[in-house]
């Protein structure tokens, strides 16, 4: 074996290929149970585990290989039609494919394996298969299997023998030609061993005329002195084994040789050309010049497949970064152009509006690499929906829509706690118990639903459940338990709802063993807002809840724009903001001191100052002629922004603002703008949010009235 | 010697593992991810041997060794199988298919390499 670090490298992909295995298996075992499968499936199943079992037996992974050996031999069992899956054998095949995963990860962690769990699950395999005796036999296989090709059988424990002298007599069938074996090669490889004497019988050549081209005439003797066992010599004969009349014969040590019969030692076999099928031949003076087009030729066709080049993920986020500094580069580069007093139409400018859009191309393209389908994400989630359900004993069905839907790679990463936190709720709290579905009318199965989608620049991901809804009277209840809120306090459902995001809150009646494990809702809202998301809730008594993710599609870049507040220069992201608008006498309304509606076409929006919001001033005299920002997120919800000025519209990159910094409400990161200025990246939702208690959860009451 | 080998094998793994062995010796490899890519790039080469897998998707290694013995220049090519496969009945396939040699995973890279000087030269 060559130097280590290749051999790493190989190992680092091979578990990369397991999780594609992983994938396509998990894949076609929901095809399976699903019975949308065709015959292929099964044979998907079955090559994923085999294949995980051949790169992990190159590895020495034998735990993993013991395992998938056994998974294979019961998927191989439904392949030949010999085993029926049905429902129960597949939902045992789900359990196996996520014991594997299981296997994968700790074998690729150097970790323990849960052999336990696994022998468990390799007894109710091995149970499928019936009394076939399948288990002892191919736990025979797999110690047999690494013997591999024994060519030199033994030779190290033996003490050296004396040179021993064989007799080979080997006359090959015309069927060891047809498996493309050849006579010189074996010749030769005897001649490695040893001294050889050759011999050629050709006597059984016949006429011309009756001399059919591909029939076998040539018989060889061998005399070889050579310090070997026979058995190495057997191996030399190997694969011609069953295909040629084969003696192997020791002649006596002090006996000297015989037969006088060398008198046609190895070099002189010209014979042998003319035996083979002469297409084997004619390509022997090709190779070394078919390397070259050897690889073009190769390259054609595999582009039409799936061509993959794997990049390292450090090189990808430094090539973000450099993006990243190219477009503040490139807005410093305008912004000094124009106030160098250049004519817009001038060659100059023309050629900076180019860059500008070759700047946005490149960055589209790098954050391409790093979308990933959050398909992986959604498997896995599926494995939590089996476990979870499984360990509350409900019957739930994970539906998952969107799985092609792409996301930076780090989101999905990030992703995977939170969600699984929800999945896990979902299913304990969200669902009802299968008594109370059947007692409400519902099917006895509960349905959790996962979606993504792309959504205005966003990514949506959506956790939602048909269970009982929340029931808001507990939460409150519970949260004037624990002191959250006082006990007279008067809140909307709303808010009610939001309640669950409070620390160290859990509805569970009693801590089961899945969530209530003192991971709260405000742990997945933490991690959700720490990667630019926001998560919000809706809940229909009796018909379900939904969570409702919206995450940013890439980490690193934002169309923004910038407005001074106060004096101050911010940034607010493009995509929330729907209209602009000016305060005049028509559109101002104030339905109480402090809160003032705008109208816009017919509808009453809350206004905020967002100098006031911010904390910069206090609250003016006047908003008449202000230029306010009509927002809405994601989830609907509108409101309208006051600012001092709007200056431009433009690309910036997000600066996270990391742990040392206070997490300030409302502001969502900072950027370095053109003109070397920090801003800050406001939130608005997060604004609107913080807002809300005082001002806006009167709106919706007022919409009502008027309209 | 340098000797061309063309390599068919559905995982990424193997292909890496079969090259890393191969290629420090003085191989030239070619690869392929499937039977019926191994037979689109069989036709832009001419391996001295070819080492194939069994359990493949699109094409099987017995459909390979098939197409590739149905080629007339192919018809002596040596093919070494690589399969974990040891079932004798699957090696009496291959060889009736035309298989010219069969070793079973995990391969020894040195072994790898004189079967291959064993059937190729």
């Amino acid at each position: 074996m060559s130097a280590p670090d290749p051999m790493a490298e190989i190992r680092a992909s091979f578990f990369i290929e397991c999780e594609e295995l992983l994938e396509a298996l998990q894949d076609g075992l929901e095809a399976m149970a699903e019975d949308t499968g065709d015959l292929e499936t099964i044979n998907v199943v079955f090559r994923a585990v085999h294949s995980i079992k051949g790169g992990a037996g190159a590895f020495g992974l034998e735990g993993l290989v013991r395992f998938a050996h056994r998974y294979e031999t019961v998927l191989d069992a439904v392949r030949s039609n010999t085993l029926v899956a049905d429902g129960d054998a597949i939902k045992l095949f789900f359990r196996a494919a996520d014991h594997l995963s299981d296997l994968v990860r700790e074998s690729r962690d150097d970790g323990i394996l849960p052999e336990a769990e696994g022998d468990a699950i390799l007894t109710e395999l091995d149970a499928l298969l019936g009394d076939h005796g399948v288990e002892e036999e191919d736990e025979a296989e797999i110690e047999f299997q690494p013997l591999g090709l024994s060519l030199d059988l033994g030779l190290a424990d033996l003490p050296p023998p004396a040179p021993a002298r064989f007799t080979i007599n080997f006359a090959p069938e015309p069927e060891m030609y047809e498996t493309g074996n050849e006579p010189y090669m074996i010749l030769r490889a005897l001649a490695e061993l040893g001294s050889c004497e050759v011999t050629c019988l050709t006597d059984k050549i016949p006429q011309l005329n009756e001399f059919a081209p591909e029939a076998s005439y040539l018989k060889w003797t061998v005399v070889l002195t050579a310090d070997v066992q026979e058995a190495e010599i057997v191996s030399i004969f190997e694969f011609v084994d069953g295909l040629c009349a084969l003696t192997i014969a020791p002649i006596q040590s002090d006996a000297p040789a015989t037969q006088e019969v060398s008198n046609d030692p190895l070099p002189d076999l010209p014979v042998l050309p003319e035996l083979t099928p002469p297409p084997a031949r004619a390509a022997e003076p090709a190779p070394p010049q078919t390397p070259a087009p050897a690889t073009k030729a190769k390259a054609t066709p595999q582009s039409a497949a799936k061509s993959v080049v794997r990049v390292d993920l450090d090189r990808i986020e430094r090539l973000v970064n450099l993006v990243g500094e190219l477009v503040i580069n490139q807005a410093m580069l305008s912004q000094s152009l124009e106030s160098s007093g250049l004519s817009p139409h001038s060659d100059a400018m023309n050629g900076l509006e180019e860059f500008q859009r070759l700047t946005r191309d490149i960055q589209d393209s790098v954050m391409m690499i790093r979308a990933q389908p959050v398909k992986s994400l959604f498997q896995r989630m599926s494995r939590i929906v089996r476990e979870c359900s499984a360990a509350v004993r409900k019957d739930v069905r994970l539906v998952t829509e969107g799985d092609t839907t792409e996301v930076d790679k780090t989101v999905i990463e990030r992703l995977s706690d939170p969600l699984t936190h929800m999945i896990r709720n979902a299913v304990d709290h969200g669902l009802e118990s299968t008594q109370n579905r059947l007692a409400a009318g519902k099917p006895e199965q509960g349905v959790v639903k996962l979606t993504a989608a792309h959504r205005s620049g966003r990514v949506i991901i959506e956790v939602s459940d048909d269970g009982g809804g929340i029931n808001r009277e507990k939460v409150k209840q519970i949260a004037t338990e624990k002191g959250l809120i006082a006990a007279d306090a008067s809140l909307t459902d709303t808010e009610i709802d939001n309640l669950l995001f409070l620390p160290g809150f859990s509805t569970a009646s009693e801590v089961s063993d899945l969530s209530g494990r003192g991971v709260g809702m405000d742990v997945v809202r933490n991690a959700i807002q720490a990667l630019g998301g926001r998560i919000t809730i809706t809940s229909t008594p009796g018909e379900g809840t939904t969570f409702f993710i919206s995450l940013p599609l890439t980490l690193a870049v934002l169309d923004g724009m910038v407005v001074q507040v106060a004096g101050e220069t911010m940034v607010l992201p493009l995509n929330l903001v729907i209209e602009t608008l000016t305060i005049d006498h028509s559109n101002l309304e104030q339905t109480r001191p402090g809160l003032n509606v705008v109208r816009v076409r017919g509808e009453f929006v809350s206004l905020f100052d967002l100098g006031v919001e911010l904390g910069y001033r206090s609250a003016q005299d006047s908003y008449l002629d202000a230029v306010v920002l009509l927002i809405a997120d994601e989830a609907g919800s509108r409101a309208a922004l006051i600012v001092d000025e709007i200056q431009d519209q433009r690309q910036v990159v997000i600066k996270g603002l990391d742990e040392s910094f206070y997490r300030a409400p409302g502001i969502a990161a900072a950027t370095i703008l053109g003109d070397g200025q920090i801003a800050l990246i406001l939130d608005p939702s997060d604004i609107i949010a913080q807002a809300q208690g005082s001002t806006l959860a009167i709106a919706p009451n007022l919409m009502e009235l008027t309209s | 010697m340098s000797l061309n080998i063309l390599a068919v094998d559905d995982s990424r793994t193997m292909r890496d593992m079969i090259r890393l062995a191969l290629e420090p010796a003085g191989f030239t490899v070619t690869t392929a991810d499937d039977g019926v890519h191994g037979v689109e790039v069989l036709s832009g080469i001419a391996p001295d041997a070819i080492i194939t897998d069994i359990n493949m998707p699109r094409m099987d290694g017995f459909g390979f060794i098939d197409a590739v013995r149905g080629q007339h220049k192919h018809r002596a090519t040596p093919i070494l199988v690589l399969t974990t496969e040891a079932a004798p009945e699957l090696k009496a396939r291959a060889r009736t298919a035309g298989a010219t040699g069969w070793i079973v995973k995990p391969f020894d890279p040195a072994k790898l390499i004189k079967a291959l000087q064993m059937v190729a030269g």
